[in-house]
């Protein structure tokens, strides 16, 4: 070993750049600034690279039926957009990662995004604990987050200027639409069960004052870890004299829980309203799920079609590859998140919006994506927005639509009711445009 | 709710738990006692039962109900099977060292979960049960009239929940008679007993490994069967009822199938009646202080015997 050290001044003789070399150096700029225009050219070709979309998939874990549906409608929506002329006439493509539904997990994908698959923004992903989990570490790499989970988290400051929520309305806005509706029609004794965990949350936090403010009343809230396999043991503790059941529940257990609320009530339930994430994916024609003809459920997008549908839905529902029952057109046994992974569809477009006002080149461009998005306000129904129209808040980075409210009647969900944008609006809680990048 | 229908309610639901958990854990008792195997791969034994009932009954036609008798016979014997093939070209290889033989099952459950992945998925899938009835339980109370019947809301079972319990009650009775009346079983246990003298007597102890291993995945799987139409079938689902087996068979000894059944009922019970009147959590967090306490004072557990 000590024979590679040398005395500090024939070290330093090894590598101090001698004058020639100097002159060398500059000769190389001079030669490199007179073929600039080949540079020039080497940029558009470069420009015409793919514009690169990390997508964050649930493909193992608690959240893979929506990962899995989650993909097909990112696909369906890419090759739409590609079929278009892609983003500043770049095509558009996908680099999908597995999350595992897991928000450590989550935060790693992204860093793989921005150093190593050189994406230019990151995307997707439904299960807020992953999203809380992801976020901060989106706003530390400076990395355009776009998420589709239905969480309040974005609009009530919780996160960052990185992160936005475009293409799917947030809780809160959902809860306050709902409200009303339930205290009308249904009851005014409420007893609600919830998921125990950030998404569950959100419904515990809002759904109170709401239901309040309906001139109604919450009386029991009961809280159900994600993973539970059996439920039976927790619904004893719905005090006699509900009138409403409100249900939320998530995860690969969700068949069971219906199921055994039916076995709970048998022939003597009170109304039941429930989120249709409690049965998104699975087929309301299960043995067993006979009670809830006649109950309500709130939807993103009605998953069967409906007689009143545009042809802008319809569409979207031929590209995505369902079904009139909201079922994969290869197997009808297949049922698919339907009234969430509209998100996909229209926050991917977008980014396209995004990108085309800002020009965006490549990703010193990404502040100014997050600007342009900010600015974006009204986006009218099409095909674009298949869902409806929809109200962008660039202050809070979540957007506001419309709400559906379905019938079960005869096995199927049945659209009776659709609350306005204006129904969901509730007042700023954050202005990130304040906050720096 | 009122509390004797309360309690009434949580002991069905208690009761369901502890004949699935008997089973289970009788089979993770069965493979240490005799093989002195801690296997950890248990819980996919018990997933992989309940995958192969959904696979078995939708494949096979004819009515929920010969679906799942089809299930109840070919989905233990495959991972019976399975799980033979596994001890003769892995723990056999370890030569049965007890360290080792516990990464290897840490391996084979990794190996078998994330098969069942790539396979079947990352779904949830239900199958349906053979029959399935609302039972609506009466209960009693002082009327003016003297004791009356009347019908509590919620205070209800179903017929394949029952069924449930029974059928583990027959099994676990067959696996005892089995055990203490069959030559087979006298056999198995003489190796549990003394190996080596075993093998003295002309007793093919490597083949009664391979037997005793396969048979305890069996049970494992049969488990899996059981509560599939209660449940789904996920290939996650068997972190917890390994977790849980575990504390049935530490807290009944390891190699005591009377200790199992009897430890299986107290926490399977005492978590239906606590996970209903307090919190699941709270349910869980007691039976793991029972672990502790038990291996504090008395580390063979409940009925195990002094170890030799």
């Amino acid at each position: 070993m000590t024979k590679l050290i040398l005395p500090a001044g024939e070290g330093a003789k090894l590598h101090s750049p001698g004058r020639r070399k100097a002159l060398k150096t500059l000769a190389a700029g001079g030669v490199a600034a007179a073929t600039m225009p080949l540079l020039g050219r080497y940029a558009s070709a470069q420009s015409a690279a793919p514009i690169r979309i990390g997508f964050q998939k649930h493909a193992t874990g608690i959240g893979a039926a929506y990962g899995r549906w989650y993909e097909r409608a990112t696909l369906a929506a890419v090759e739409k957009i590609n079929g278009e002329g892609g983003i500043n006439g770049r095509p558009v493509e996908i680099v999908t990662e597995d999350d595992g539904t897991d928000p450590k997990r989550g935060a790693e994908v992204l860093e793989k995004f921005a150093n190593q698959s050189n994406c230019d923004v990151a995307y997707g992903t439904l299960f807020s604990h992953v999203v809380m989990g992801s976020a901060p570490r989106a706003a530390e790499l400076k990395l355009p987050y776009f998420v589709v989970s239905e969480g309040h988290h974005v609009a009530s400051g919780a996160l960052n200027r990185w992160t936005l929520q475009p293409g799917i309305t947030d809780v809160k806005s959902q809860i306050q639409a709902m409200a009303p509706f339930i205290t009308d029609v249904l009851g005014k004794k409420v007893t609600m069960i919830f998921p125990d965990y950030a998404f569950g949350y959100d419904h515990r936090d809002n759904l109170a004052p709401a239901i309040e403010a309906a001139g109604g009343e919450v009386i029991e809230k009961i809280a159900i870890p994600p993973s539970e396999t059996s439920y039976t043991k927790y619904f004893p503790r719905i005090p006699r004299e509900t009138e409403v059941i409100y249900h939320v529940m998530i995860g690969p257990g969700v068949l069971t829980f219906v199921k055994e609320l039916g076995e709970f009530f048998g022939p003597s339930r009170p109304e039941i309203f429930g989120f249709v994430d409690s049965i998104e994916a699975t087929d309301l024609t299960s043995p067993g799920l006979e009670f809830l003809d006649g109950t309500y459920f709130w939807e993103g997008m009605p998953r069967y079609a409906q007689a009143d549908d545009t042809e802008y839905s319809t569409a979207y529902r031929a590209a995505v590859g369902c079904d009139a029952n909201g079922a994969s057109l290869a197997d009808p046994k297949d049922v698919a998140t339907y009234a969430h992974m509209f998100g996909c569809w229209e926050t991917l477009h977008i980014i396209k919006a995004g990108m085309e006002a800002c020009d965006y080149k490549g990703i010193e461009d990404r502040q100014a994506l997050i600007e342009a998005v900010e600015a974006m306000t009204d986006m009218p129904e099409g095909f674009d927005h298949p869902q409806g129209p929809k109200k962008f808040n660039g202050k809070t980075h979540q957007t506001f639509g419309q709400q559906y409210i379905s019938k079960v009647e005869g096995g199927k969900l049945v659209k009776v009711h659709t609350a306005s944008i204006e129904d969901t609006m509730y007042p700023d809680e954050v202005d990130y445009t304040t906050m720096s990048f | 709710m009122d509390f004797g229908p309360y309690l009434m309610l949580a002991m069905l639901e208690g009761a369901v738990l502890a004949s699935v958990l008997a089973l289970m854990a009788s089979g993770l008792s069965l493979v240490f006692g005799v093989m002195r195997v801690v296997n950890v791969a248990h819980g996919e034994f018990y997933m992989l039962g309940a995958v192969m009932a959904w696979a078995v009954t939708s494949f096979i036609g004819g009515g929920p109900a010969l679906a799942f008798i089809a299930a109840a016979i070919l989905a233990p014997l495959l991972v019976g099977g399975l799980a033979a093939v596994a001890d003769m070209v892995i723990l056999k290889r370890l030569n049965y060292d007890p360290e080792r033989t516990i990464v290897a099952t840490i391996g084979l459950l990794y190996i078998l979960q994330q098969a069942t992945l790539m396979t079947y998925g990352a779904d949830a899938r239900p199958v349906v049960p053979p029959f399935n009835h609302r039972i609506a339980l009466p209960w009693v109370e002082w009327g003016e009239g003297g004791l009356s019947f009347y019908f509590p809301w919620g205070l209800s079972t179903t017929s394949y929940k029952l069924f449930v319990i029974g059928a583990a009650v027959v099994l676990i009775a067959a696996l005892r008679l089995f055990m203490t009346r069959s030559k087979a079983g006298l056999i198995m246990r003489a190796t549990q007993l003394d190996g080596e003298m075993a093998t003295a007597f002309g007793i093919p102890v490597e083949r009664v490994y391979a037997a005793v291993f396969g048979v305890g995945a069996g049970l494992a799987a049969l488990a899996g069967v059981l509560i599939v139409p209660i449940q789904q079938a996920h290939y996650l689902m068997g972190g917890d009822a390994l977790l849980l087996s575990f504390i049935v068979v530490i807290i009944g000894g390891l190699g005591s199938l009377a200790g199992t059944i009897v430890a299986a009922v107290l926490i399977g019970m005492s978590d239906g009646i606590i996970s209903v009147f307090f919190s699941p959590t709270l349910a869980k967090i007691l039976a793991t202080l029972a672990v502790a306490l038990v291996l504090v004072f008395r580390p063979q557990g409940l009925f195990g015997g002094k170890g030799r």
